[in-house]
């Protein structure tokens, strides 16, 4: 029997280069051996893709692509299918998961240098992704049906028609009829759960095959393999399985149990996650009070609206995304990790991040002329970010890169430090109970607390020079 | 920058506003556990809501399968007349009849808990008072000329407004009971909260058992968590 298979597989391996695949792709494949917390997200965004993928299958079986029953459909599923509920919150879940995780991974290409010579590819096929995920999580939005889904739909569909000339007619032909239909939820449909899918898998596939041919950046920015033994492999790279699946294990499981508590006790999110007018069927007649995308997209759309144009916001919101296409080549310092580069980088990633959260949160809220002015201010900022960086990145005073990796302390290494930081911020108390025996108590301290938060303006300050 | 000044204010004293308003207002107390209060609700749904208001994604043998109740007991208590163990919360009143009516059809409720919050619906269903110039009579507090009469007149009694001009518009600042209606405020108070806990369940029925599955599920991923962390570090005890 045993040599039975040992045939099977030899006639399997003889004709398909498996234990080739696998080799330079895992077992071959060497990464640095520094990573830190931040380099789970890929292995992360690869995990809510395939939850995305097998929950949305389950879904499509009893969702129904249908004006009149699409709604229903949807509450059939949360009520009658069986286990239909956690299906769908976990898809639901997972798409903000999704964005999560890839704005993560975005911002650590972005501070790691990740993008730069010789990355700029992965960073292009990874910026399709993200507009393929925009462009996924936003047909997908439709599909419930709801009045969120609906009018959400209608304003961004609208946009299109804001392009001169053929402005209208595109819009009509997007849609398939003067407003947002039936027609329109079809071919969202067919977008949704096949093209859309489709196309990004095969980026996927391409982003990890760009990737391995170039090799892993790190927290340091240091070409690993220039420093090889006399094996040719890098110094200071591991081979990714098992060390990186072991450890991406680990990143998965920590993952799962915060996606379970939003799936089991929060699914809404307070109205973020799943909104609350979505649970109002679609009324065409009806436009609710006030129209907000789902949280991912709302730092774009606050772009959009501090644009006074309707078309110049367009073309404004489309620019936020191209520039990020451009970034390997906005950035002409000669370092890639933010340890190694100038204050003023760092000074301008703190503008970008605090411009990026602040729109998102103006996205949400109604466009008041008081809050049209700080997104201004802000999206000024967002683009500052990107278009004086040619500038900026060739002023700064770098500080000399390492020949070799730096090592990254493990969990175990930060726990003293842990325990002091507790002890600093708490004052431990000795009393007695009803029952006579003593307890002790922690209590905050005032004192202890403004400390650790002195110290660490003061270390935030001193890393952003 | 002046604008900017403004905003930042506005937005702390409207958050300052919305802390201290939450006190004042009323709110309901869900406790989904509690499965005498949602057969009251459910009681006081079919009673006074089913005949304008449909809540069809919910079926009656859910309901008796959720609460613990017998089939059969559900049909006498619950259940209006007719209707069977198997059939969804359908209204007796048609669309064409509900647009002659009341102007528009009354929506479905099945999911009105998760549109609207519990909070909500308690304040809204405590919300009307009298106002001469609606066809209904009343008129709402927290929904301004709303096409729903109150249901509750006979238990709630009849309420009156406080009307103040704030900033040159009238706000409803207080609801003073003037005629006394057949339960005492403290009972009403109790009638609405079963039939808001109602509507919360009615809106996700698996909720409870969500949350109650939940634990289960984390405890289970803190030890994949342990597992995983362990053998990861044994991997990777020789790398320095």
């Amino acid at each position: 029997m045993k040599q039975r298979l040992n045939n099977c597989s030899e006639w399997f391996l003889e004709r398909f280069p498996l234990s080739d695949l696998w080799n330079e792709h895992m077992a071959h494949y060497y990464a640095p051996k520094n990573f830190n917390v931040w380099y789970f997200f890929g292995s992360l965004a690869l995990f809510v893709l395939v939850n995305q993928f097998v929950t949305g299958i389950l879904l499509t079986m009893n969702y129904k692509p249908d004006a009149k029953l699409a709604f229903d459909s949807v509450e059939y599923i949360m009520r009658d299918v069986q286990w239909g509920w956690l299906v769908r919150y976990m898809h639901s879940t997972g798409a903000s998961a999704f964005f999560i995780v890839v704005y993560l991974h975005m911002f650590r290409g972005l501070v790691y240098g990740s993008f730069k010579q010789p990355r700029e590819l992965i960073w292009i096929f990874g910026m399709l992704i993200f507009v393929c995920l925009m462009a996924e999580a936003f047909m997908g939005y439709l599909l419930p049906w709801g009045q969120m889904s609906y009018w959400g739909a209608q304003v961004i569909i609208s946009l299109f028609s804001a392009i001169p000339v053929v402005g209208d007619e595109l819009s009509l032909w997007i849609r398939g009829d003067y407003v947002v239909s039936d027609a329109t939820l079809n071919r969202f449909f067919a977008f949704h759960v096949i093209a859309v899918p489709l196309v990004l898998l095969i980026l996927v596939f391409l982003h990890i095959v760009a990737l391995h041919e170039v090799g892993s950046n790190n927290p340091d920015g240091i070409e690993i393999k220039e420093n090889t033994n006399w094996q040719g492999r890098p110094i200071d790279g591991i081979a990714f399985h098992p060390y990186y699946t072991v450890k991406d294990i680990v990143g998965v499981a920590v993952f799962m149990f915060f996606f379970a508590v939003v799936i089991f006790y929060t699914p809404e999110m307070g109205g973020f996650f799943l909104e609350h007018a979505n649970f109002i069927p679609a009324d065409p007649l009806k436009t609710p009070e006030h129209i907000a995308p789902v949280w991912y997209f709302t730092p774009f759309y606050a772009i959009l609206r501090a644009v006074p144009d309707k078309f110049a916001g367009v073309i404004a919101m489309g620019g936020a995304i191209v520039v990020l296409f451009m970034l390997p080549w906005l950035d002409r310092s000669p370092v890639k990790s933010i340890r190694y580069r100038g204050g003023l980088f760092k000074k301008a990633v703190l503008l970008f991040v605090i411009s990026f959260i602040g729109l998102g949160y103006l996205g949400t809220q109604p466009a008041t002329p008081g809050a049209t002015t700080v997104a201004r201010v802000l999206t000024a900022v967002y683009f500052g970010f990107f278009l004086l960086m040619p500038l900026y990145t060739r002023w700064e005073k770098t500080k000399p890169v390492p020949e070799r990796l730096t090592e990254n302390p493990t969990l175990e290494d930060r726990i003293p430090a842990l325990i002091a930081l507790v002890d600093e911020v708490t004052i431990t108390e000795q009393t007695t109970n009803a029952a006579g025996a003593s307890v002790t108590h922690k209590r905050p301290n005032p004192a202890g607390i403004k400390a650790v938060l002195f110290r660490f303006a003061k270390n935030l300050k001193e890393s952003l020079d | 920058m002046k604008s900017l000044l403004t905003t930042l204010l506005l937005v702390l004293s409207v958050s300052a506003y919305a802390s201290g308003s939450d006190i004042k207002l009323e709110s309901a107390d869900i406790d989904l556990t509690d499965t005498a209060s949602l057969e009251r609700g459910a009681k006081h749904y079919v009673t006074y809501c089913l005949g304008c208001h449909a809540a069809k994604h919910i079926r009656y043998k859910r309901i008796a399968l959720d609460l613990k109740l017998d089939e059969a007991e559900i049909l006498k208590n619950v259940a209006p007349q007719g209707a069977g163990i198997y059939d969804q919360m359908h209204s007796a009143m048609n669309g064409h009849d509900a647009e002659k009516w009341f102007g528009t059809t009354p929506p479905d409720l099945s999911l009105i808990a998760r549109s609207r919050g519990a909070d909500w619906l308690y304040r809204y269903l405590k919300g009307f008072y009298a106002d001469k110039s609606k066809p209904t009579g009343v008129n709402n507090r927290v929904f301004k000329d709303v096409a729903m009469p109150n249901v509750f007149w006979q238990q709630q009694g009849i309420q009156t407004a406080v009307v103040k001009n704030i900033d040159g518009q009238d706000v409803v600042t207080e609801l003073k009971l003037e005629q006394p209606g057949l339960m005492s405020p403290k009972e009403f108070d109790h009638m609405v909260n079963d039939l808001v806990n109602f509507l919360v369940y009615v809106g996700e029925p698996v909720q409870l058992e969500r949350q109650q599955m939940g634990k289960y599920v984390l405890f289970f991923l803190l030890m994949i968590i342990a597992l995983a962390y362990l053998l990861k570090k044994e991997y990777w005890k020789d790398i320095h």
